[in-house]
């Protein structure tokens, strides 16, 4: 009964992490529980919502994705400075863009069997040259007015990026529960020598993947760039690990084959929350990162210490 | 032996040489092609530059190759190089050169100990919780900071400036530094038991169980050299730029990741060597630099840097299954 209790305590954390972190925020700060900051929130955590997406597709297989932030920032230049083609056509280049890296990365991985943390750091850092390359180490600043639009619509009182965002999640959590790539992705994460020996096309998922989160990201860049209209070389030096924080906070499990999408939307509020919440209350956001460093170690400690106990 | 015996033997052995040696033979050839089309390449005023740039990354890296022989990662030394350099340089003015000095060496290694403890005694994945302590070193440096730009006030006529600016007998004093290191390290790993250690421990980590080495004390202490490695790399840092931005060391960790595995150092484990890394560090150096001097601006290299870890991983992986792809 103990360890029930325990076990649901453990896979549900995250709910009761949100709760709490309402409950403090709220007693915290004055204008915590309004409609606009709430609104906020959703606008605010979209952007780092949408990768998570992709994110959490790659934990499940068992791998890991440290290239986001720079494919994030890199398309969000390229679908600026394309706009002259018009917003359409600069899009999709952008969106290319984001695959295109996703599938190197998901060849090396799966193909050179390469450890994807190598892989992905190395493609961090190559992107950001391409990045520095395509700008020149400028900002480059949109002209045309519609693309900025796209980004300020609403629909009810959502946010046209939020929408973009639970859009997006429904849609992939809908694929991991029913259909055979969301099944084949918690097989090949729970043990992969077992799921290619059961005829899946392992390699196959896993570029797969790895191209959804590429292409998760170019969609959070394009956003990005639409809601600036300004593109950055300074743009997602850390997106990547406040995303591994919320999916890894929300409980998918780093070494794969357990974790949904719903726990990474957990995730993914809590750590807007905590933002939005620490900013209203004045802290400065050098200590967002050293409180984010420290989550992120305190739930790798927890998942050890719960992996022993269980075993 | 007859001669055809000799005659295959000589052929395999050029075979071995080139697979052993092929880092060596790259290095030649593109030091001498970059030198064709530059005159000042070859030049020792260029080459004493690129030691001295590639000693502080030369140092991080001793501690690095002994962290990943050992079988685990280090990706906060970035973020440590970044405090340390602005430690040294803030308190330099403050409390004076020799106790800032001691302070940073401390500081380096009191974060050896978190990461040593992390890893090594709570057993955590070395590859995150060091991602976790690149955060929170970075954010360390800007709360001690307050987020401003650190300077030593007189850098002309403060003696600090010998650890990166100075000279001995007309070698600069980095340089003779970053040689102490390799031979002081390269001692340690081939003579001493805790050398043999690490290897047991990355080649092998169950057998070396049974063997009844303390495997959680062995990855305690690798992880406070590196730390104390990190400490001396952000002093000849402050010394050389006498100011500290926050983010100074940031993506060291790549870099000293890259010329370690360049040399030929093992991603995972048990085999590897210092020289291996100085090579490696050489290569990386005479690379950048190689670009610098074609007219590239500084930021393509990190394209190519991507290329060349995938590449040496690749090699690496694909000698150890006999073919390229899985």
């Amino acid at each position: 009964m103990k360890n029930r209790i325990l076990k649901l305590i453990k896979e549900q954390s995250i709910w009761i992490i949100l709760i709490f972190s309402l409950i403090f925020f709220g007693i915290m700060t004055a204008n915590f529980f309004s409609f606009r900051n709430f609104q906020n929130i959703l606008l605010q955590t979209s952007i780092n919502g949408i990768m998570a997406i992709g994110m959490t597709y790659v934990i499940l297989n068992g791998n890991i994705d440290l290239s986001i932030g720079m494919i994030y920032a890199l398309c969000a230049a390229v679908v600026i400075g394309f706009q002259s083609l018009g917003i359409v056509p600069s899009v999709l280049i952008a969106l290319a863009v984001g695959l295109i890296i996703g599938a190197i990365n998901g060849i090396f991985v799966a193909k050179a069997e390469i450890n994807a943390f190598i892989v992905t750091l190395a493609a961090m850092i190559g992107v950001k040259g391409l990045l520095f390359v395509y700008t020149g180490e400028r900002a480059i600043i949109g002209t045309n007015l519609n693309f900025t639009y796209l980004a300020s619509i609403r629909i009810g009182f959502m946010p046209l990026p939020a929408i973009i965002f639970i859009v997006l999640l429904i849609i992939g959590e809908y694929i991991l529960r029913n259909t055979s790539h969301g099944r084949n992705a918690y097989a090949i994460g729970g043990n992969q020598d077992a799921a290619e020996k059961a005829g899946i096309d392992v390699k196959k998922h896993i570029i797969i993947n790895f191209m959804l989160s590429g292409g998760m990201a170019a969609i959070a860049g394009i956003i990005a760039a639409s809601r600036m209209n300004t593109a950055t070389t300074t743009l997602g030096r850390m997106d990547h690990l406040w995303v591994i924080i919320a999916v890894v906070l929300g409980g998918t499990n780093l070494n794969g084959g357990y974790g949904s999408l719903i726990r990474t939307l957990g995730g993914i509020l809590v750590i807007g929350i905590l933002n939005n919440g620490l900013n209203l209350m004045n802290v400065h956001t050098f200590y967002n990162m050293l409180i984010m460093g420290i989550i992120l170690i305190l739930v790798i400690y927890i998942g050890k210490k719960f992996e022993v106990t269980k075993s | 032996m007859s001669n055809g015996k000799l005659g295959k033997f000589s052929k395999e052995k050029i075979l071995l040489i080139l697979k052993k040696q092929g880092i060596l033979i790259f290095f030649a050839i593109l030091l001498l092609s970059v030198s064709l089309v530059s005159d000042k390449f070859l030049s020792l005023r260029n080459i004493t530059l690129v030691l001295r740039q590639v000693s502080i990354t030369g140092v991080m890296a001793c501690g690095i190759t002994f962290i990943l022989i050992s079988g685990n990662y280090d990706l906060s030394i970035g973020s440590l190089l970044s405090l340390t350099t602005v430690i040294v340089i803030n308190l330099h003015d403050k409390i004076g050169p020799v106790p800032a000095i001691l302070i940073t060496l401390v500081v380096g290694v009191l974060i050896g100990i978190i990461n040593g403890t992390l890893v090594g005694y709570l057993k955590l994945n070395s590859m995150i919780v060091t991602l976790g302590m690149l955060t929170v070193l970075q954010a360390v440096t800007l709360i001690y900071t307050g987020g401003t730009y650190s300077a030593i006030s007189n850098p002309e006529e403060a003696w600090f400036r010998f650890f990166g600016r100075g000279y001995v007998f007309g070698i600069p004093t980095p340089v003779i530094i970053f040689g102490l290191f390799v031979i002081f390290f390269t001692i340690i790993l081939t003579k001493t038991v805790y050398g043999k250690y690490l290897f047991a421990l990355g080649g092998n980590r169950t057998a070396s169980l049974y063997t009844g080495i303390k495997e959680n004390y062995i990855t305690f202490i690798t992880y406070i050299v590196t730390g104390l490695t990190t400490a001396v790399a952000g002093i000849m840092m402050g010394s050389r730029m006498m100011a500290a931005q926050n983010y100074i060391g940031e993506g060291y960790e790549f870099t000293v990741l890259t010329a370690v595995v360049l040399g030929g150092t093992s991603l995972f484990g048990g085999s590897g060597s210092v020289i291996k890394t100085l090579v490696g560090v050489l290569i990386l150096g005479f690379l950048s630099n190689a670009f610098i001097m074609l007219g590239f601006p500084y930021y393509v290299q990190w394209i190519v840097q991507w290329g060349i870890i995938i590449g040496a991983v690749w090699m690496d992986v694909a000698s150890k299954r006999g073919k390229l792809w899985a």
